[in-house]
């Protein structure tokens, strides 16, 4: 099984340090990504699931943020000490990203095939002839009716759905082995939605690229991944199969996340389960479990220390003291 | 359909925007046709839920009813008065039947005055035009009484707006459309913005309030599973008109209109066995511009059983079985 993880994600943290104090976006957080496999990251805004990603590719602004810890290991290096030049060769070329908003994250002034064409060009050596034949090609795979023409146009000539799909197009060109999709569908609407995890999912079927989805919506976790990695307070708080989490969840922030959802299949004539309070504030954040002010299984030991993580096999693990050794 | 029942009862309602393109010399003129002829009707303490994709008029609909823009053509009558004929004076007193709580609880609340003052404010209004008389120590009370409802501490009323979080922002908000003890309360996305457990929250609220205090809900948003939980009826909008109307149970059981159909199988559910089962029907394109006058069906151009007199007649909403009505040719012939 080892043989096939391509990335391996080893008690990161990043921190930021604020003028409030010390925010622990990411503290500690561990993954294994394998080949062709889909993962989910599923948390609430402020979970610390984007922040993860890009310290994964190096792009936490730093100062005020920093990382604190951790490895990152792909293709058997660790990418955390890299230097600048190094990070290049990899981000964009072997890891890619796609952002929520394909609007800020294409430049308005440029046309597609010059922001394409300096990718293509940078990273596979290729003459911009050929780059511009390949972003055409790429265009094509991504559903764009008409790329030859459509590739000299520019960012505002295309809509919400479509400017996704560029955005997968070029974050594709280069055959990366790892595609990190933040939240690529939050500003979409459903319809259009569909379209695009269809695309995402077909695609990297095709090219055997593993996709790591950031995500705050349970439904495209559920439709979309292989597993899950439920993150709350900067932590990964459970982690195993799609299948398993939602059949059976452990963690009772999972419990009730999954709980407070209303579904479309079911008629929701009693009253939806709502968790209570608020999400924590990540600044100097106490050393215990960060859900137990709003656990309804809340124990002593809660209150005092953070739970280990305890292995329930078949690669599932939760943080919590109902748990493995705590219990 | 008793007339007299109807809390809110919409005809005809159009509202048409002005645009001019084109240089100096060669200018054009134009309309966006946001809404262009929303029925609808809601009855007292029910809530009827508007969903469909951004730019298919939902929130305009909403606008046009608060008179919050003046409608191009249609009468929106509000227990038995027709706001649209009526002059300021009198539309102000209207309000204070219908409230709004707006999508983004960020924008919507007034960065320099404290929760006391915004959720106070529409009481200072109505009394200071004399609609309302209230004193200065029960429009405290109230505003306290009304923080707690919401589930806010009274302690919380002389802070500012950026000391709260989405959810708890999004709760003044809801303080502030109950201050005057409206009837109908028309909601913009209230939910859309926040996180899921606190949007389960909100609408637990919303559900609580309605039941406490008879309120009458016209709720938009585009996640269609919010829409199924807090909604009686639905009607769904496509490209400035209603397409299918139903009671909420029957439109998940039975969606007639292929977009509401792709719609649904569209929307994701949690649940990976169920996802896995499900038939999708993925829609080509984007909803196109609402700049021209349409001649034949809005969805004609996305549609998968669309058939020649589609395209040149347009489907009206018509019954097709009890509280369900659809505007599509596969249920009625063009008359």
């Amino acid at each position: 099984m080892t043989d096939d993880v391509i990335l391996q994600v080893k008690d990161l943290k990043a921190y930021f340090k604020l003028d409030e104090g010390l925010l622990k976006a990411v503290d500690g957080v561990s993954f294994d990504l394998r080949k062709g496999e889909t993962l989910g990251i599923v948390g609430e805004s402020g979970s610390g699931k984007s922040v993860t990603n890009l310290a994964i590719m190096k792009l936490i602004p730093t100062p005020p943020g920093r990382i604190a810890g951790g490895q990152v290991i792909f293709d058997g290096k660790d990418l955390i000490p890299m230097n600048d030049n190094e990070i290049r060769q990899i981000r964009g070329n072997k890891i890619s990203m796609i952002f929520q908003d394909p609007m800020t994250s294409l430049n308005p002034f440029l046309r597609i095939s010059t922001q394409m064409v300096e990718t293509i060009v940078l990273h596979q050596g290729l003459d911009k002839k050929a780059a511009k034949e390949k972003a055409i090609e790429m265009l094509k795979l991504a559903g764009i009716p008409a790329p030859e023409n459509r590739i000299d146009q520019y960012p505002h000539q295309f809509s919400g759905g479509m400017r996704q799909r560029v955005m997968i197009a070029m974050a594709l060109s280069c055959n990366p082995e790892i595609l990190i999709a933040d939240e690529p569908t939050t500003a979409l609407d459903v319809t259009i939605q569909a379209q695009i995890l269809e695309l995402i999912n077909e695609l990297s079927q095709r090219l055997g690229t593993a996709v790591i989805l950031i995500t705050h919506s349970l439904g495209v976790v559920a439709g979309m991944c292989d597993n899950i990695c439920v993150m709350y307070a900067g932590r990964v708080v459970e982690k195993g199969s799609a299948d398993e989490i939602f059949a059976d969840p452990k963690h009772p922030y999972t419990v009730g996340l999954i709980k407070s959802v209303p579904r479309l299949d079911k008629e929701n004539k009693q009253r939806l389960y709502s968790i209570p309070g608020q999400p924590p504030n990540v600044i100097n954040l106490p050393e215990c479990c960060p859900f137990f002010p709003r656990c309804d299984r809340a124990m002593d030991i809660c209150k005092s220390k953070y739970p280990p993580v305890a292995d329930l096999g078949n690669g599932r693990t939760v943080s919590c003291w109902l748990y493995g050794e705590g219990k | 359909m008793n007339e007299s029942e109807n809390l809110l009862e919409v005809r005809g309602l159009k509202m048409h925007f002005p645009f001019h393109t084109g240089s100096f010399l060669n200018r054009k003129k134009g309309y966006i046709y946001a809404v262009d002829g929303v029925d609808l009707h809601i009855k007292k303490g029910e809530t009827l839920g508007l969903v469909g994709e951004s730019g298919c008029g939902k929130s305009t609909t909403l606008r046009a009813v608060a008179q919050l823009y003046k409608p191009t053509a249609g009468k929106v009558m509000l227990k038995g008065r027709d706001l649209v004929q009526l002059s300021q004076g009198e539309l102000m007193s209207a309000r204070k039947d219908m409230q709004i709580v707006f999508q983004d609880p960020y924008a919507s609340l007034n960065p320099r005055m404290t929760t006391r003052d915004i959720v106070a404010e529409p009481m200072r209004i109505f009394t200071k035009a004399g609609i309302l008389s209230m004193s200065k120590a029960e429009i405290d009370e109230r505003v306290e009484q009304l923080l707690e409802r919401v589930g806010l501490s009274r302690f919380f009323k002389n802070r500012y707006p950026h000391e709260f979080s989405g959810g708890q922002r999004q709760r003044i908000g809801i303080a502030r459309a109950l201050a005057l003890k409206p009837d109908l309360v028309l909601c913009d996305e209230p939910v859309s913005a926040l996180d899921v457990s606190i949007q389960s929250q909100i609408l637990n609220l919303f559900k609580d309030l309605q039941d406490e205090f008879g309120l009458t809900y016209m709720f938009i948003a585009h996640d269609l599973a919010v829409i199924q939980y807090i909604s009686n009826r639905i009607a769904v909008m496509y490209l400035g008109v209603i397409v299918e109307v139903s009671e909420s149970a029957e439109l998940y059981k039975k969606p007639l209109h292929p977009y509401t159909q792709a719609l649904l199988s569209a929307a994701p559910i949690p649940d990976p066995e169920v996802e896995r089962k499900r038939q999708r029907i993925i829609l080509t394109g984007d909803v196109p511009s609402p700049d021209k006058v349409r001649t034949g069906c809005p969805f004609y151009d996305r549609c998968q059983k669309h058939m020649d007199k589609c395209k040149d007649h347009v489907p009206l909403l018509k019954d097709a079985g009890p509280g369900h009505q659809v505007a599509c040719f596969l249920y009625h012939d063009p008359a």
